[in-house]
């Protein structure tokens, strides 16, 4: 992985930089010493690391606010930071460049019930927020699996999902506004706790930006009454065809339920070695669906399902009875990561997003690959929204054998992109996937992404090196290289 | 009145922002042209003529997304759709009526606007539904963004920024979309009698509880007296209403819950299929201000504000109002005059938090006053900087927005 060069003379600055930061921040907010930064060498994807040049930890908007006019006028580059479980890279820190950790940003400012909206700072993680309503009946809605640990800024960023997105929607449908500061120092304050604001949508091009258009410093999210009951369905297929057929009979049939997952037999047999959630050893694939709201809809539903599974020869259905049965079903789902990392040394998470129709070819196509190179592959699916994760297993301590992972997991996300569907669905471009953008867009279609970038940040001095294969200047991309000035097509009709 | 170019082919359609920006010659897009008295008017030499970009081009029921010309009427759309029990969620408005156009509503206006109706508040507004798009910028190139899925995050989400854009950043000609299942049975709930912060407040506790309530209005009662819906027009003071969407035995379980829930409020009813499609419809549309020239703010503001900024400018002006997502939409209508008082409107929407767009008025007062809200200061210069970004000559609904914007 190719990151730009660094730049020299910002390195031999790095005592001045770390005194101005202190200044600014308070010396015991910048770190400098190897021990302290080697904490922040990677996110979530360890494969990639590199030293910061140094971390910072401002403490509240204004002291980003200078941090971030300090780095512009000094031309040092910033990596904003959550809670660092990111899986595409994006908070890899860079060897000339400061890391801007949020972990400071942690309380939450207010909950508004009669408004059923939450003013937070961007280092809360996302379960804290659901559970500081808890007893008022309230959630968060969007439940990453990493929801203990991610920070809700992290979530903006990467426009995280949950296993319940698929009724509730991803972290953008649940924004209400940020508060956010701008490369240059500037503050902005985009939305606020009403629906829709009028203006440029710039929370929603905010959300999803991978830390490249803004440090966020607070965030509101919308909040939604928790559901009064759920049941899930533990249902087994003989084939991941007949598993696929049923999430779609499920979905022609109008039901659209809360989750919706689908785990394949090596996957299955993963999990149950490692937490004994009771999944059926003998199916080749298992659907999870969670249904909830009113009993009598829930119940309704969960009849109908059944008789859906049944149609597409199910092996096994069971509705869960209770609130522990069904927190059974999910805790193998919940625990599939790090059941991966018990039967391997190493697992490498994918993350591309398909259409539902394409699952059992694109799964067979993933099993010939694994074929192909040798190494196993576990895969875990958001079925109902399309979204795969197939975790392939390999250990780095063989030499090469993560080099064939990646050339493997690069190999998926093009068949991902080849039957209609994209490169991630919700972990990010990062570092990752940025030499894969190619596969989705053309030259094009990615420099008008980077203009917008240059629209935020035109010293491109903000988390640089991520989403984009190709660094270009803000000077040369905003040219514009129109021909003709004919009038066209004279002969189509005017009036 | 200007001229018009109509591009048949995306090829077209490049050249003619080509012409466009190498002469400078500003251009007003327009797709069925049905919503050409909203926004601030735009001074353009020629209008671009879009309708050529219609028709359903994909449609999968089961995948839940439908891809289309953008310039496909809204009505093609919702048919096909409805033949499939699916439907667009987000529930786009048609202010045809109450903006006297006689021209189609296109799907490609709709996301332009981003205009969405009553079930915003449970399933989203009409930017949570865009999946990608096609599209011609300012510098005349066919660029595209996002894709046929929903979950998607490879590269910026460039879908959000289109929709509500209003035409300003590039030329859309084809767009994917999320559909969703329709509901199997919907129902509405009515309260009777209440005042308006009442009513707000009742809304919100509806929104707060386990109904799972899909919209939340509130007439007050000389509006609820102008209701084509029988039930409305004839309760003789205000309505209050809150639909249940779902499958048949939820749907009335829920009712009769919402009922006995607010029973010690006032007199109950419930208004049954065409009858509750038929007064939502009515809501979407600001049907209750269709018949008259009045100027019309829409103001999105925190739920819980929504009587008390009406109340706070009946002190001063003489408006009618009434509410739509439980309080956060309030539509108000007052004498357009020469400014529809847009600083009074200005001043309120800044003392209780949102935003408020003038969407009906004389051109001339939309020329003249803010139809958005004023941005702050480093938000109009990022605005400037996006459009630039977009198009750097300005050529398309260039002042549509914000002056130069
Ligand atoms: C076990 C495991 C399970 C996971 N499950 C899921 C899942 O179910 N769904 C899912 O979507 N993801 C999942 N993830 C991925 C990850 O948790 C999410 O992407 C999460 O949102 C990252 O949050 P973070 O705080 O850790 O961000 P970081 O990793 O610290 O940063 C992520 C990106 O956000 C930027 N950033 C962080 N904070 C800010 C800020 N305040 N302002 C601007 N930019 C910022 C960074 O620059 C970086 O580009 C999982 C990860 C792990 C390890």
């Amino acid at each position: 992985m190719q990151m730009p060069p660094p730049n020299e003379t910002t390195l031999s600055q790095r005592a001045d930089i770390a005194a101005g930061l202190g200044a600014i921040v308070g010396e015991a907010h910048v770190m400098a010493d190897d021990a302290s930064l080697k904490a922040f060498e990677s996110d979530g994807l360890s494969a990639y690391r590199q030293t910061p040049m140094l971390v910072v930890l401002p403490g509240d908007t204004q002291e980003v606010s200078r941090v971030l006019a300090y780095c512009a006028k000094h031309d040092v580059k910033v990596v904003p930071r959550g809670a660092g479980t990111g899986l595409s890279g994006g908070a890899l820190p860079l060897a000339d460049g400061v890391t801007l950790g949020l972990g400071r940003f942690n309380r939450i400012f207010e909950i508004d019930y009669a408004n059923r909206s939450a003013v937070v700072q961007p280092g809360v993680a996302n379960l804290a927020i659901s559970q500081a309503m808890d007893s008022a009946g309230f959630y968060y809605a969007p439940d990453p699996s990493s929801q203990i640990a991610c920070s809700i800024g992290g979530n903006v960023a990467e426009n995280s999902g949950g296993v319940h997105s698929l009724k509730y929607g991803l972290t953008t449908n649940n924004l209400l506004g940020v508060e956010m500061v701008l490369m240059d120092g500037e503050v902005i304050r985009v939305g606020g706790k009403q629906f829709d604001s009028d203006g440029y949508d710039f929370l929603g091009l905010i959300t999803g930006s991978e830390g490249m258009l803004g440090v966020i410093t607070e965030v509101t999210v919308r909040i939604l009454p928790k559901p009064p009951n759920a049941r899930a369905l533990l249902m087994g297929f003989a084939s991941n065809d007949d598993a696929g057929r049923c999430v779609a009979g499920i979905i022609a049939a109008g039901i659209i339920p809360a989750g919706l997952e689908l785990m394949d037999r090596p996957a299955i047999h993963a999990v149950e070695e490692f937490c004994h959630a009771g999944y059926p050893l003998d199916a080749e694939a298992i659907l999870i669906c969670e249904l909830d709201g009113p009993e009598v809809e829930v119940e309704e539903l969960a009849r109908r399902v059944g008789d859906i599974a049944a149609t597409c020869g199910a092996t096994s259905s069971r509705v869960s009875e209770d609130e522990a049965e069904r927190q059974r079903f999910w805790l193998g789902r919940k625990s599939a990561f790090p059941a991966a990392g018990r039967i391997a040394p190493d697992y490498y998470v994918m993350d591309g997003t398909i259409p539902r129709g394409r699952l059992s070819e694109v799964l067979n196509r993933i099993s010939e690959l694994s074929e192909e190179y040798d190494l196993k592959v576990a895969n875990v699916f958001h079925a109902g929204d399309g979204n795969l994760h197939p975790l392939i297993l390999f250990d780095a301590n063989i030499p090469g054998e993560l080099e064939r992972t990646e050339k493997m997991g690069g190999e998926i996300l093009k068949l991902c992109v080849a039957v209609g569907g994209v490169l991630t669905g919700e972990h990010g471009v990062g570092v990752e996937k940025r030499d894969l953008m190619g596969e989705m867009f053309s030259e094009t279609d990615l420099k008008q992404q980077q203009r917008v970038k240059c629209a935020f940040d035109a010293g491109q001095l903000l988390n640089p090196g991520k989403v984009f294969p190709t660094l270009h200047r803000c000077a040369e991309l905003g040219r514009m290289h129109v021909h003709g000035g004919e009038m066209p097509f004279p002969d189509l009709p005017r009036f | 009145m200007a001229q018009t170019l109509k591009p048949g082919t995306v090829d077209e359609l490049v050249q003619a922002v080509e012409w466009a920006v190498s002469g400078t010659h500003p251009l007003e897009l327009v797709g069925g042209g049905s919503k050409r008295a909203l926004g601030r008017p735009v001074q353009a030499e020629m209008t671009l003529d879009l309708s050529a970009f219609s028709g359903i081009t994909e449609y999968q029921p089961e995948e839940l997304q439908l891809t289309a010309g953008a310039a496909t009427p809204l009505a093609e759309i919702e048919a096909a759709l409805s033949d499939k029990n699916q439907m667009l969620a987000f529930e786009p408005a048609d202010y045809s009526a109450l903006l006297g156009s006689k021209a189609e509503a296109t799907l490609g206006g709709v996301l332009a606007c981003n205009l969405s109706g009553p079930r915003r508040i449970k399933a989203g507004a009409a930017r949570d539904h865009l999946l990608g798009f096609h599209a011609v910028s300012g510098r005349a190139e066919d660029f595209k963004a996002g894709g046929k899925v929903v979950k998607n995050v490879t590269g910026y989400d460039l879908c959000k920024l289109l929709t509500g854009s209003w035409g300003t950043l590039a030329a859309m000609h084809e767009v994917s979309l999320k559909v969703l299942p329709a509901p199997e049975l919907t129902r509405t709930v009515l309260i009777m009698g209440l005042d308006d912060a009442r009513a707000v407040a009742a809304m919100g506790e509806a929104l707060a509880s386990a109904h799972d309530v899909s919209a939340a209005a509130h007439l007050p009662a000389a509006l609820a007296a102008r209701s084509a819906v029988p039930y409305v027009n004839e309760a003789g003071t205000a309505v209050t209403a809150l639909r249940v969407e779902g499958i048949g035995p939820s749907v009335e379980a829920r009712c009769r819950d919402l009922r006995n829930m607010f029973a010690p409020l006032g007199d109950g009813e419930e208004l049954h299929r065409m009858y509750s499609r038929q007064f939502w419809q009515e809501i979407r549309d600001a049907a209750p201000f269709a018949g008259d020239a009045r100027a019309l703010w829409r103001i999105s503001l925190p739920p819980a504000e929504g009587a008390k900024l009406v109340a706070a400018l009946g002190q001063s002006l003489i408006a009618e109002a009434y509410y739509d997502w439980a309080g956060g939409l309030v539509w108000l209508a007052l004498a357009a005059g020469e400014d529809a008082s847009a600083d009074s409107v200005h001043a309120a929407v800044a003392a209780h938090g949102g935003h408020a767009t003038l969407l009906r008025a004389p051109a001339d007062v939309r020329a003249a006053v803010a139809v958005f809200m004023p941005q702050a200061p480093a938000v109009a210069a990022l605005t400037k900087r996006l459009k630039e970004s977009f198009d750097p000559a300005g050529v398309l609904n260039s002042g549509r927005m914000y002056p130069g914007v």
